[in-house]
Parts: structure tokens; sequence; C-alpha cells
């Protein structure tokens, strides 16, 4: 079944990374982020099969850095709403030149 | 589960991942946020599925726990506090030039993880190692041995990181003073 698991986690990341260029809310490019991670986990998990259990100890890992990076990463967003009234990001061009 | 119904064991495995995939598909073109969340949660219960028949059942419990359980409630509490549900004022997708860009991004990745996955793997362990090791001692054990030896260091830091979070979370969320809403 490893074959397998890369090619879904494979697609998983892809879909991920296209939803980050193609999205302009804020929490749907975060939310991409996550499945991205998602899509990482599985590799780790699959290749655990055949490396020994390291991998999955590693997702432990992930998924603590997930946790504190999805409420670190919403306390930003909902700080941006407060002072921008929005979460697009095309509206969010302070550094813009 | 492997040896008793190899046939069983295939189709579930496709049928998860193909709901995965088809779901994560669902979560990218959706205008209204809600529904994004709803179909991450489908994608990520089904990956806690596909975990749990690469025997790590630990693993797609916590998914099920953390993922699916805690991340994302927090998310659509925010996206529930920042009244973000109407699709309406969300028609967020980029133009046309953003989308060819994105989707030949994403067919050169493909292409190329793919070409790395057809890499032959040298496996380390013999196999059905961690099925019968699960079944000697239990699905925990088997993770829980390393993460308290190898890993003590970075299972201790990662309690710092979790502080870190909380204090940065509380920090950037409160209301400022000065600040008029």
């Amino acid at each position: 079944m490893l074959a397998e698991a890369l090619f879904f986690s494979a697609v998983l990341f892809t879909i991920g990374v296209v939803g980050v260029l193609t999205r302009r809310n804020a929490i749907i490019v975060f939310m991409c982020v996550e499945l991205m991670l998602n899509a990482v986990n599985l590799t780790f998990v699959a290749f655990s099969q055949v490396y020994g259990v390291s991998g999955q100890v590693f997702v432990f890992f992930v998924m603590t850095v997930a946790a504190a990076e999805a409420a670190v990463g919403l306390a930003i967003i909902i700080a941006l709403f407060r002072h921008r009234q929005t979460v697009n990001l095309q509206n969010i061009n302070l550094l813009k030149g | 589960m492997h040896e008793n119904l190899p046939l069983f064991y295939t189709f579930n495995f496709y049928v998860f991942g193909i709901v995965a995939v088809v779901a994560a598909l669902l979560f990218v073109t959706r205008k209204s946020p809600v529904a994004a969340a709803m179909w991450l949660v489908t994608t990520m219960f089904a990956l806690a599925a596909l975990y749990i028949m690469l025997d790590a059942q630990f693993i797609g419990a916590i998914q099920v726990l953390v993922y699916a359980g805690a991340i994302m409630v927090v998310f659509l509490f925010v996206i529930m506090l920042l009244n973000l549900g109407h699709p309406s004022e969300i028609a967020d997708a980029r133009g046309r030039g953003w989308k060819l860009v994105a989707g030949a991004i994403g067919i050169a990745m493909l292409a190329q993880i793919f070409a790395i996955t057809r890499a032959h793997v040298q496996p380390r362990i013999p196999q059905d190692y961690l099925a019968r090791q699960i079944e000697y001692t239990g699905v925990i054990a088997p993770i829980a041995g390393p993460l308290f030896n190898e890993y003590l260091l970075a299972f201790e830091v990662t309690s710092v990181l979790l502080l870190a979070a909380v204090v940065g979370a509380v920090v950037l969320g409160r209301r400022r003073p000065t600040d008029a809403g």
C-alpha cells in the first residue's frame, strides 16, 4: 500500500498548493496549509511501515506544531480583521511599494 | 487485516483515498468558508481511516481528536466570530492568470513528486513488523517507546512551544484599549 499512499499524499499536497495560490480568503489559505501538513503526515505514516516507527513519532510532533500554528495564525487573522475589517488578502497590502 | 482479507483491505484503502482527494477538491473550490471547512473535516476523517489501515491506529485517533475535533472547531469558531459565512462578500478566487500559473505549478509539482516516489524503496524493517509489534505490545507502546527515549528532548521542547503559542495567541487576540471597535 506504500505506492498508493504516496500517490494520494502527492495529490492532496498539490491540491493544497493550488488552493494557496488561487484563493484570496486568508482563512481558506490557512486551511490549505493544514491540508498540505496532512498530506505530508500521510507520507510519514506510509514510510513508517518500511522505515520503522519514527515516522509516526514525527507525525505526532507535526500535529503539535500544527495545533500551535492554528492558534497563533487565527489570532493573527482576528487582529488583522480588527484593523482592516477584511480577510481578503488583496486588500492587505501595507508592505506594497 | 492484510493477510486475512487482502481484497477488502485494498478496496477500502482506495475508497478512503478517493474520498480524501474528492473532499479536498470540493474544499478548495467552495466559495463559503463554512462549506470549505466541512469538506476539510471530511478529508481529515478519510485520512484518519488511511492512517489506521497503515498500522498507525494511535495517529488515526489523534487525527480525529486533534485535527478534526480541535483545530477545525477553532477554524469554524473564527469564521463564525468574524461573520465570514456569507458567500457574496468573498468572491475570492483569483483571476485567470493566477489560475493558469497555479495549475502549471500544480502539474509540475505532481510530476516531480511522482518521479521521486517511483524510486525503489529499500525496506529497513521486515514486512508486517509494525503489525506484529502492535499485536504483541498494543497500539500505543511502539510510539511511546521512542517518544520518551530517543525523542525526549523534542517532547519537552514541545511543551515550551505550546506555552509560547498560548501566550502569543492571547497577546495577539487581546483588544487594545486604543482600538475603536
